[in-house]
């Protein structure tokens, strides 16, 4: 589960772009500066990489895992770094 | 004492929240500067009375403000100076100074200059985004060649001022240098930074879109996040593939910036070599008297 602080959202979206599993989408809500903060996408693929929490620029995300959902593992589509060496 | 796990935890216990949001622009790095900081500082289990933060002028430099510690928040590229005086005073204190990279090396190098060399107990995390955010998008010092400012309109002509590699010339204990764009190094490089006895200089790749990459055209805030991943290149890649690529992959990493740990050593201080020349002389003093 993600929990956002919606007044703090600037609405960058970079967690959208940078979560690897593509599990959030700009939501229907307004804040006070007239952003859409992020929400999940409906069928849920958040596998609780908190890759999104650590980038907010405004720490206005929350990753808050549902331990009791089990999940089967997914894997993270992180790059390292600088690139790959072949 | 209560684990944190989620970013609204770490607000409560490290930020000001009242002074949330920050000014700083969408899309502007500085913010995850700040948020490496703090989980590496909540890695280490740091006592908030225990540190303060120091900064000179600049978005960069506001960094202070929003967090619920002690911070001196000083003059324009002095910020190293004021930080050197807080650690003579009281060498308990872990001093860390937020600044960015006109203030320090721009209007401050001198400061940042003597200060690695005296290899004081500091460590300074300067976020590098190319430009004098504040003022508006002057070129700085460690602006790449090429790049767009109000005062280089035509492209800049000046070699980049490469801060990673004189505090690494200068023998400062541990030098890094990261981009905001991937958490996880920075946040392991920030803790090892801040444990280091002696200078440590962690240099932050940070997009300014506002400044830098507005005029700069590199596009919108997701194409300008994605320019750092495509420039930058792990130190170890880099000495690989110049020690053992061919011509092409080497032309392809040439002008990218190098990231990673520049260097780690342990090398004595100032404070702990004038701590031992003080008991030195109090030795002789007495000594001395006896006779
Ligand atoms: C002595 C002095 N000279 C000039 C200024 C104007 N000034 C304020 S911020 C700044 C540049 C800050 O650039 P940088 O350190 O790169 O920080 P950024 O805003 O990019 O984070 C300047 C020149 C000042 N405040 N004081
Ligand atoms: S990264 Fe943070 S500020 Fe940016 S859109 Fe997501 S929640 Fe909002
Ligand atoms: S925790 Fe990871 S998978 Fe879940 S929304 Fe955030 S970035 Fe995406
Ligand atoms: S001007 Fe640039 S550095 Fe300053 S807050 Fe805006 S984006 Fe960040």
């Amino acid at each position: 589960m993600i929990e956002v602080k919606d007044d703090w959202c600037k609405g960058c979206n970079i967690c959208i772009e940078r979560c690897p599993v593509n599990a959030l989408e700009e939501s229907d809500r307004l804040n006070k500066k007239g952003i859409r903060p992020p929400q999940l996408k409906k069928n849920n693929e958040c596998n609780d990489c908190r890759l999104c929490e650590l980038l907010c620029p405004d720490l206005a995300i929350s990753v808050i895992s549902d331990k009791e959902v089990k999940k089967e593992d997914k894997k993270i589509l992180l790059r390292p770094v600088g690139g790959t060496i072949k | 004492m209560v684990e944190i796990k989620t970013a609204e935890e770490l607000n409560k216990k490290y930020l000001r929240e009242g002074m949330w949001p920050t000014i700083f622009c969408n899309g502007c790095g500085i913010g995850v500067v700040l948020e490496y900081t703090l989980w590496a500082i909540e890695e280490l289990g740091w006592d908030m009375d225990k540190v303060v933060f120091a900064s000179g002028i600049g978005c960069s430099s506001r960094l202070p403000g929003y967090i619920n510690a002690d911070g001196l928040h000083t003059t324009h590229g002095r910020a190293i100076a004021f930080a050197t005086g807080i650690k003579a005073a009281n060498p308990d204190l872990n001093v860390v100074i937020f600044t960015g990279d006109g203030d320090c090396s721009g209007i401050g190098g001198n400061h940042f200059i003597h200060a690695a060399r005296r290899n004081i107990d500091l460590t300074v995390i300067m976020v590098n985004n190319f430009v004098y955010g504040m003022t508006g998008g002057q070129s700085s010092p460690t602006a790449p060649i090429g790049s767009v400012a109000t005062t280089a309109p035509y492209g800049n002509i000046e070699h980049p001022f490469d801060i990673c590699g004189i505090a690494k010339a200068l023998g400062a204990n541990y030098v890094a240098r990261w981009p905001v764009s991937h958490p996880y190094q920075p946040i392991k490089s920030v803790k090892e930074g801040l444990q280091k006895k002696g200078f440590s200089l962690l240099e932050f790749l940070a997009p300014c879109p506002t400044a830098y990459g507005r005029r700069n055209k590199l596009g919108d805030i997701k194409k300008l996040w994605k320019w750092y991943d495509d420039n930058t290149i792990l130190i170890e890649d880099y000495e690989k593939t110049m020690n053992y690529g061919n011509e092409k992959e080497k032309e392809e990493i040439k002008n990218k910036i190098q990231i990673g740990v520049f260097q780690d050593i342990e090398k004595s201080g100032f404070f702990e070599e004038y701590e031992k020349l003080m008991m030195m002389l109090q030795e002789k003093k007495t000594t001395g008297e006896k006779k």
